[in-house]
């Protein structure tokens, strides 16, 4: 089966009538993104595992004699597969998808931009609950803590319409460590969180913890808990627990440059 | 401030939950069974003891919490000392079992989800209890009421009930 071919062979493929080599089992998204075909994501970050959950990127797949739509993000390029990311199916399909997700998430204007740029001018279907929500269970969240943060602070809950993404107990979330990843990869706007009063306050998990001032400047720029998250993953010499960003830059850079010696040439060929 | 826990209360004694803990090896793949254990120990899931699980088993709150939360079985708020399952699944549906669900809480006084005030019984509805066949069904704490009827409801009430007078 051409199931246990090499990892690394190339595959050739055709998205949207075009040609294109690609390594076996690269993602159709990614394949499509070299011939810089866009492809709505939600759900999607480059550096987290594919989970297929928002379904935006559903694209139709042909194989022979069968075609059927199913997610770009999690497919993986093999021999044979022609691959559609516009036909009527794709955006019917596409349309519904985010006509669903604005009613679950009617107050996102993320969502509210992508359903203008795909020309739907209003909400068909009503608003789930009291129309606040801008979550849409992507789980991005929960896989950027996973493979990025502490591990585990945030977690799925309960099952169903009745499925949310919060902390143990809906109470401080022990193991969160403030890094943010979680709100840098909200697609939706859902999470929320804020720096004040020497606090780093992620308000949507309901933990709020204290910042570390910069040795140097004094500015507070990291959590403490990250930077004790971060410092047995450190080698020792590196005092990156210690300064901010900005103090680290110039102080590298001070010790980077070379000392200026009368005579001596910054680079020096040694072949005559 | 951060809001508190909801559930923040008096210690609970762990030692029901390391012995159960202990019989499946502390392994984490046995997790759905360990917390059906405790359950059965606790009539609930209280939190400290969950975040013990998690400790034991080595898993994350978040993974414990959310297993606890998936499974409708599992209640994180405690129950009454009985628990009442009335169906309300196609068949007992059909069969009218509305009605007998109206005539719980009217009996009772709590809605489903709740437990009356004494502490007696908890009133959850399901989707199924496997006795289709002696439709409308409820359950008592394991026992099976089938062809279900307001006058059986009322005489398995009064049992249950007074089973608790000699110990109240």
């Amino acid at each position: 089966m051409s199931d246990h071919a090499p990892a690394n062979r190339k595959v050739k493929t055709v998205i949207d009538g075009r040609e294109i080599e690609v390594a076996r089992d690269t993602w159709a998204l990614d394949a499509a993104a070299k011939l810089k075909i866009r492809i709505p994501t939600l759900c999607h970050h480059a550096a987290l595992t594919p989970y297929g959950a928002c379904r935006l990127c559903v694209v139709e797949v042909t194989k022979g004699k069968s075609t059927w739509l199913t997610t770009a993000c999690d497919l993986p390029i093999r021999e044979g597969l022609s691959i559609c990311t516009n036909s009527p199916a794709v955006l019917a399909a596409r349309r519904m998808t985010l006509e669903l997700l604005w009613a679950q998430a009617p107050a996102s204007e993320e969502i509210q931009a992508l359903a203008r740029e795909m020309g739907i001018a209003k909400p068909r279907f009503a608003a789930r609950g009291d129309g606040e929500n801008r979550c849409i269970l992507c789980g991005l969240c929960v896989r950027a803590c996973e493979q990025l943060g502490a591990g585990g602070a945030i977690g799925f809950t309960r099952r169903g319409v009745e499925r949310t993404v919060d902390s143990p107990f809906g109470g401080q979330a022990t193991l969160c460590i403030g890094c943010g990843s979680c709100l840098a990869v909200c697609p939706t706007g859902h999470i929320r969180g804020i720096d004040r009063a020497g606090q780093r306050r992620m308000s949507t998990w309901h933990t709020e913890m204290e910042m570390a001032a910069c040795e140097s400047c004094g500015a507070l720029f990291a959590p403490l808990r990250q930077l004790e998250h971060l410092r047995p993953r450190l080698a020792e010499h590196i005092p990156i627990v210690k300064v901010c960003p900005a103090c680290r830059r110039a102080k590298a850079a001070k010790e980077t440059t070379l000392p200026a010696r009368p005579g001596a040439a910054l680079i020096r060929n040694t072949r005559k | 401030m951060a809001p508190t826990n909801l559930q923040t209360q008096a210690p609970v004694d762990l030692a029901a939950a390391d012995a159960v803990i202990d019989s499946y090896q502390a392994d984490k793949s046995w997790l759905v069974m360990i917390l059906q254990d405790i359950q059965e120990a606790y009539n609930y899931l209280p939190q400290p003891v969950l975040e013990h699980v998690a400790v034991r088993l080595a898993l994350t709150p978040s993974h414990v919490y959310r297993v606890a939360t998936f499974y409708a079985s599992f209640s994180l708020t405690r129950r009454g000392r009985h628990l009442i399952l009335i169906c309300d699944g196609t068949a007992c549906h059909l069969r009218g079992a509305e009605n007998l669900q109206e005539e719980l809480t009217r009996r009772l006084g709590v809605a489903p989800g709740q437990t009356t005030a004494d502490g007696l019984f908890t009133l959850e509805t399901v989707a199924c209890l496997g006795a289709c066949a002696l439709a409308p069904v409820m359950m008592i704490d394991g026992t099976y009421f089938g062809k279900l009827t307001s006058e059986k409801i009322v005489a398995a009430l009064e049992r249950f009930a007074a089973k608790e007078a000699p110990d109240a």
